[in-house]
Parts: C-alpha cells; structure tokens; sequence
C-alpha cells in the first residue's frame, strides 16, 4: 500500500448516538480520536473523558505578564521617569492606575488565549490536515457528527477498530488517507498575484476615498473651546486682549526681581555668593556649554559656528573681558547687553553665578601663571612644561 | 449519566438543622437581651447588621429564584427549594424589624431633631429622612417582598401535585415584574438602613453595592445548603459536577462584580477628592479601622477570588462548602464595615466588646430555624416543575 493510512471516520446522525460513541471509543482505551460536530454537544467532553484544558495556564501567565507590564510602566513613567502632580495624588497613585492594569490583564489574557488557542490547539496554519476537503467533513461541518480513529493511537489496529465502529452502527465508514504531497495552494504565484493585487486595489481606493472624496477633520472640537487664547482676540475684555497682563507687581514663585534690568553698572553691589567647588564648576561648565557656547565658543574664544552670520560674539579672554568684575558677568548674563540678550529666564541665579565661575576658570586657563604648572604637576604627577 | 427515570422519595433535612437552630437561637436570645441591657445602642447597631444579613439572605434568594424563572435557566431547577425557604425569612423580617424601630433613635442621627434644628444639610434631607416615612418605607418595602414571596413559593409548590405547566408561565411573569421592583426597593432599603446612618454622605452607586453583596450572601447560603445535603446523599445519583460547577461559576462572578463595585465607589470618589465625600472612606481609615478595611479586601475579594479562580476549584465540594461560609463571613463583615464606624463612640478606631461576637450566633440561630420551620412537610425538589428534568439531566 503506497498511501499511508490517517484513520477511520464514522459519521453519526444524532447528538445521543456520538456521545455513546465516544464513550464506547474511550472506555475502550483509545487516545488518539476525536469528535467532530456542527455544533457543541453538551457532556461530550466528559463522554470522551477528556482532561481539563491547559488553555487556562496561558490565560493566566499572560494575565499576569499583563498587569506586571502596566504597572511597571506606570511605575516608571508616573513615578521615576516625569513624575507630575496629578490632581494633588500621589506619584505612585495605586487607585488609578488600577483600571489601567486591569484593562491590560484582560487585554493580554484574551489575547493570548484566542492566539494560543488557535497555534498550540488548532495548529494554525497547519493547511493540509487529512481530513480537509473529504466527504466526512463536509458533513460534520453540516448536520453529522463524526468520529475519527488515528491510526497513529498505540491500540490501534484495522480489523479491532472496524469491530468497534460496526458495533456502534454508524451510518457510514470512511477511510482516511494522508495526502499524497504536501501542496501549499496558498503560496501558488497566481494566489500571491492575487493578494498583492487586492491590497494595492484596497488600499489606493481607501486612500482615495477618505482622503480626496470625503475629507473629514478629525475632532475639532477640542480645539473650539470657549476659552481665551493668548495671542488671539477675546470680546470678553474692553480692551479686546485675550491674553492679560498679570497685576502690577506680580511676582512669580520663587522668583526674586532684579532691579538693576537696563542700568549699566551695579557690578560693585553684585557679589558673587559661590565658592568655585567641584560641584559648582561642574554646574557652571554644563550651563555654559548649553547656553553660552552656540555663541561664544566652547572655550570663550567667540570662534563657535555662529560666527559670520550674528554680530560676532566677542571672545572672553580679552583684557576688557578678564577685568569684568564678577558682578559685571553676571549683570551681563541677567540683563543681557546690546544685542546679547537677556538669559534670565532660562538661567537660575545659581546657575548664572556658577556660570561666572566657570568663565574665571577658562579665563584662568588662557593666561596661567607658572606657579599653576607648579601645581597642575603636582596633582597629576606630569611633567607640563608651558 | 442521562437519566430519563427520575423517581423522588421526600426525605426530612438532617435532624442537625432543627437541633443546631435551637441551640443557636435560644444562646442567641439570651446573649442579645443581655446586651441590650449593657449597652443599649452597641447592641442596636449590631442587631443591624444581622437583621441586614437576615435581608441579604432572604431577598437575595428571592432575587435567585425570580432570575431562574425570567432566565429559564435549567440547572439550577432541581435546587430551587432552598431559596424558596431561605425566602421564607421574609414574613418573618416584620418581626424582626421591630426592635430596630425601637431603636432608631439609638442608631439614625438624622432621628434626634436637635440635631437637625443646627443642620442646614439635614434639613434639607428632612422631608425623606424622618421617622414616619421611614417606617412606612421599610413597611411597605417588607410587604411587597412578602407578597412576591408568597406567590412565587405558592405557584411553585402548587405545581408539586398539580404538575400543571401554565404555573410556570405565571410565574415567569411575576418575576418579571418582581425584578425592578426589586431593584428599587433594594436600593431605598440600602439607603435608609445603611447609608443614613452617616445621614452626611451620599454615593449614587451604594444600592448596587449592597446588592452585590446580597445577591453573594444569598448564594453562599443555597450552595452551602446544596453542599451539605450533597454530602448527606439528599441529590443522589443525579446531582453533578457540572451543577457544582455552576454555583462556583457564580459565586466567582459576584465576588467579582462586588470587587468592581465596591472599587468604583472608591475610586471616583478618592478621585474627586471632595470633602463631603471622602469623610465616609476617611472614618474607616481612622485608627484600627484601617486594618478593617484593608482586610475586606483580602475576605471579600482576594482569597475567594484565589479560591475560586481554577476550573477544578469550582466544582470541587470540600472548597465549595468552605468558600461558602467563607463569603458568608465576608458579607457579615462587609456590614460591619459599613455599619459600625458610624457608631459615635468608635468613630476614631474600633473597640472591641463581647457584644459584636453575639449577634451572629442569634442570626444563625434565626436562619436555621426559620429554614427548617419551612421546609418541614415540603419536597426539596420541585417535582411538578416541567425544567426538573433537564435541569437534573444538565450538562455544561
Ligand atoms: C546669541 C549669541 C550669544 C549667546 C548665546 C551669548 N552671548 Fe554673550 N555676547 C554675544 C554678543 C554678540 C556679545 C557682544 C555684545 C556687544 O556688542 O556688546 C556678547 C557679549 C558678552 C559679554 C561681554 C563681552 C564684552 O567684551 O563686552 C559677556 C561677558 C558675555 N557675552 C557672556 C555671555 C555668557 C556668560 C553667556 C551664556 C549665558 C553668553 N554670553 C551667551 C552673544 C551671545
């Protein structure tokens, strides 16, 4: 025999007749067969003495990676990452995220049990099962019920299960054989030519149509509010301003007023409050290289890649510049001067006086003294000379 | 497996109902007029709780056997006697009301008008909140649950002898009508015997919440019924896995419905964070009650959740019968939850007192009697109903 045997197939009429079927076929020891019905048949499972499924195990073990994740994720980004003050709740506020977490439990859970169930149960995309394409499926998928016996199973045996069958009087036997080569019709060029064309078809009509016949704008209404825009007209005010002015005198928290804004040298009031520690140095180098040196270089030379298209900025090692007291930096950095302008807003008094240190120490650099050498050698137990 | 004979010889319940009923009840007499005389409004709030749970029991099943009527459902056919005498608790709720009446001044602030006169809020709940219309309401409340009650266990044991089938149909409508009714009178009732005792505080989701609970106290008791007589061999050979399997199912469900509840409540309130809201969940966070409230999360939710979440853990008796008194335990000290924090003298924590381990006795002891007064002549299956064979034939 050349072909190679699946099983036997018996088709049954009513829903009684498979489940004593099944019970005969498990009672007599048979592992290796299945059911099929057009519809669920109520106790089948418990007729064939089927084991309780694993399915749930996938459920479980994704439900959990689920709600692992969004709390993690949660945790992360609420908590550690840009925690934000939400309604005056906590960073880590377990009440709400707890929808979030339940909402990705059963998301993955579903999830993973219909894939699991479809791949490990029904072997997706197992295409060229024995039992394709035979009479007795078109009629379990209609108004039979069927039994299959693998040939596979360990008992099995032609003339034992022909016996069994025959006692259980179906109204037919059908023999089931392997396909003779596996044919894969989904990978035939034609088939392919097919897919590509009808995504190109699908896809350049739904392009068309939602875009050049029926343009809708997505939710604008979010943007429509009654509310007052900055930079817009309002007739809400008398003076036709959306945007208002805060009260004279207002000052923001944490916010100290400078008072010398536009006045030319206050530089002997201003002192420099900051020794110029490890910390305060490194401060300063990060600040300069943000915000000082697009302009003025990496080294205050005034050789950064602005140069040639802004006033050029001038260098800060010029005698004029290394002669600035502290004060005169700073009052530079605050309130800016000609076109230089004012980084007070982006710079906080700290920040600005560090930022001073950190100049005396380029400055320092460009014009050490040998007694520096002296001590640079020292603490680095090289020999520099100039 | 299929039977197509089903022949049913009436047997008595096992003597341990009557006797065990007794006992409790008696003990339960005593130790509770004992305490009223020691400390009168201690005693009223936990008389309260079990005249709530005695509530949860008796409407819930009520509420279980309107729902297999309006639902057709099959399986649970053979088992509907047991809330129908669980349901017979109902008419006895007139009685028991009584000394809660009694007491109102003892348990309701918004009964002392003193109060009131100083209370811009409590007068405006006034014209709903004062003691005629709240009598009236619980009156009344009690006698349309006694009326369903009555025709829906008339029909069903008429149809004993009768086998006559349009008793079915008969009921199936009753229920129908019972069902919104018994959503409105279960809310009003959860409002005016739990949530008025902070007569302050107001929550749009309290009547779902106490049902929840209800409709799990009322199944933890049909299934420990069912469990137990299973075990004494009152449903064999016929009773399955499958029927267990059902009652586990919804038992899962509701412990799962009372979780989604009860965190909603919270939630939106935590949320909003207003102060006439939040003073509620802030009282039981005071002192001792936090541990109260933390650990109804674990009786009511986590453990029977855990308990009960495998396939094999549903239908399995011994777990059953456990998560049955378990979730029993749970809705008890749900109530306590709600109703003792309001309490003025355990506002700022609990104390303990001998008084609160009294009541449950009484309630048990009420329970059983009252169940085994009931179903003395009847069948505990009802024979006559044209589902009972299905219903005992069921296969999942
Ligand atoms: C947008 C480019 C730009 C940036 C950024 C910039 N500067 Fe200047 N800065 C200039 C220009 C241009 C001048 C010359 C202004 C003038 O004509 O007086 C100047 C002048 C100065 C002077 C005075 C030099 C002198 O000899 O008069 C100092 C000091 C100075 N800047 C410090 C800083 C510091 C510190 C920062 C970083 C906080 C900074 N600048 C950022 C463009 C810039």
């Amino acid at each position: 025999m050349n072909k190679n045997l699946y099983g036997f197939a018996a088709l049954f009429k009513t829903p009684d007749e498979i489940i004593e079927a099944a019970k005969k076929t498990a009672e007599a020891g048979y592992q290796k067969y299945d059911i099929h019905s057009p519809y669920p048949v109520h106790g089948i499972d418990r007729a064939m003495k089927l084991k309780a499924s694993k399915l749930g195990f996938i459920t479980l073990v994704f439900g959990l990676t689920g709600s692992a994740i969004a709390l993690l994720l949660m945790y992360w980004t609420m908590s550690v990452d840009y925690p934000m003050i939400i309604g005056g709740k906590p960073f880590f506020a377990l009440p709400a995220f707890v929808p979030i977490t339940f909402e990705l439990t059963v998301l993955l859970a579903t999830l993973a049990t219909v894939i699991g169930m479809i791949t490990f149960f029904f072997r997706f995309p197992e295409n060229d099962h024995p039992l394709h394409d035979t009479e007795y499926m078109k009629k379990v998928s209609c108004d039979h019920y069927g039994l299959v016996i693998e040939a596979k199973d360990k008992l099995f045996n032609e003339t034992k299960v022909r016996e069994l069958l025959n006692s259980l009087r179906p109204l037919s036997i059908e023999e089931i054989y392997y396909p003779e080569k596996e044919t894969y019709p989904v990978l035939e060029t034609k088939f392919v030519t097919f897919l590509i064309l009808i995504a190109l078809l699908t896809s350049g009509v739904t392009y068309f149509a939602l875009n050049k016949l029926l343009y809708m704008q997505p939710f604008t209404w979010m943007m429509d509010q009654p509310k007052l825009n900055p930079q817009k007209q309002s007739t809400l005010f008398a003076d036709g301003y959306g945007m208002r002015a805060p009260v004279k005198g207002t000052v923001a928290r944490g916010f100290l007023p400078y008072p010398f804004t536009g006045q030319n040298a206050p530089t002997d009031v201003l002192l420099n409050p900051y020794l110029p520690t490890k910390e305060n140095l490194q401060l300063g180098e990060q600040k300069y290289l943000t915000f000082c040196s697009p302009c003025h270089g990496n080294f205050g030379d005034g050789d950064s890649r602005l140069r040639g298209q802004f006033p050029n900025p001038p260098s800060l090692h010029s005698t004029r510049a290394r002669e600035f007291s502290d004060g005169m930096i700073y009052h530079i950095i605050t309130n800016g001067q000609n076109v230089m302008p004012s980084y007070a807003s982006q710079i906080t008094r700290e920040e600005r006086w560090a930022i001073v240190n950190y100049i005396r120490v380029l400055q320092r650099a460009k014009n050490a003294k040998s007694s520096d050498l002296q001590v640079v050698n020292k603490e680095t137990g090289t020999n520099a000379s100039n | 497996m299929h039977q197509t004979e089903f022949n049913y010889q009436r047997k008595d319940l096992p003597a341990g109902f009557s006797k065990y009923g007794l006992i409790f009840l008696v003990a339960g007499i005593v130790l509770a007029v004992a305490s009223f005389f020691i400390d009168q409004t201690r005693a009223a709030f936990n008389y309260l709780i079990i005249y709530m749970m005695i509530v949860s029991i008796a409407l819930g099943s009520l509420f279980l056997i309107a729902l297999e009527y309006v639902a057709g459902a099959e399986w649970s056919t053979p088992f509907r006697r047991i809330p129908e005498f669980f349901a017979g608790l109902l008419p006895v709720l007139f009685v028991l009301v009584i000394p809660l009446l009694f007491f109102s001044h003892d348990l309701f602030h918004w009964a002392h008008e003193e109060a009131i006169k100083e209370d811009k809020i409590l007068q405006g709940k006034a014209p709903y909140l004062n003691i005629s219309f709240f009598v009236i309401r619980t009156l009344v409340f009690i006698a349309i649950w006694v009326l369903f009650y009555f025709i829906l266990q008339r029909n069903s044991r008429k149809q004993d002898t009768s086998k006559d089938q349009t008793l079915t149909t008969k009921n199936i409508r009753f229920s129908a009508a019972f069902i919104p009714i018994f959503a409105i009178t279960i809310t009003f009732t959860a409002v005016d015997w739990l949530m008025s005792l902070e007569p302050h505080w107001f929550s749009t989701i309290f009547g779902v919440y106490y049902f929840s609970g209800t409709v799990i106290a009322a199944l933890a008791a049909v299934t420990l019924v069912v469990v137990v007589l299973k075990e004494k061999g009152y449903f064999n050979p016929w009773i399955t896995d499958d029927h267990l399997y059902s009652f586990g199912a919804l038992l899962f469900a509701f412990v799962n419905f009372w979780a989604y509840i009860a965190f909603s409540q919270f939630m939106l309130i935590w949320y909003a964070d207003l102060p006439e809201e939040t003073f509620w969940y802030l009282t039981r966070w005071e002192g001792s009650w936090v541990i109260f409230s933390l650990l109804l999360i674990v009786i009511h939710f986590i453990v029977p959740y855990a308990m009960l979440l495998s396939q094999p853990s549903k239908m399995d008796p011994k777990r059953l019968k456990f998560i049955s008194v378990w979730l029993l335990f749970a809705h008890l000290f749900d109530l306590f939850w709600l109703v003792m924090p309001n309490m003025q003298p355990l506002k700022k924590g609990y104390i303990f007192s001998w008084i609160d381990l009294v009541f449950p006795i009484l309630g048990i002891g009420i329970v059983l009697t009252v169940f085994n007064f009931i179903s003395r002549k009847e069948n505990l299956i009802p024979v006559g109903d044209p589902k009972l064979k299905k219903g005992i034939n069921f296969h999942l």
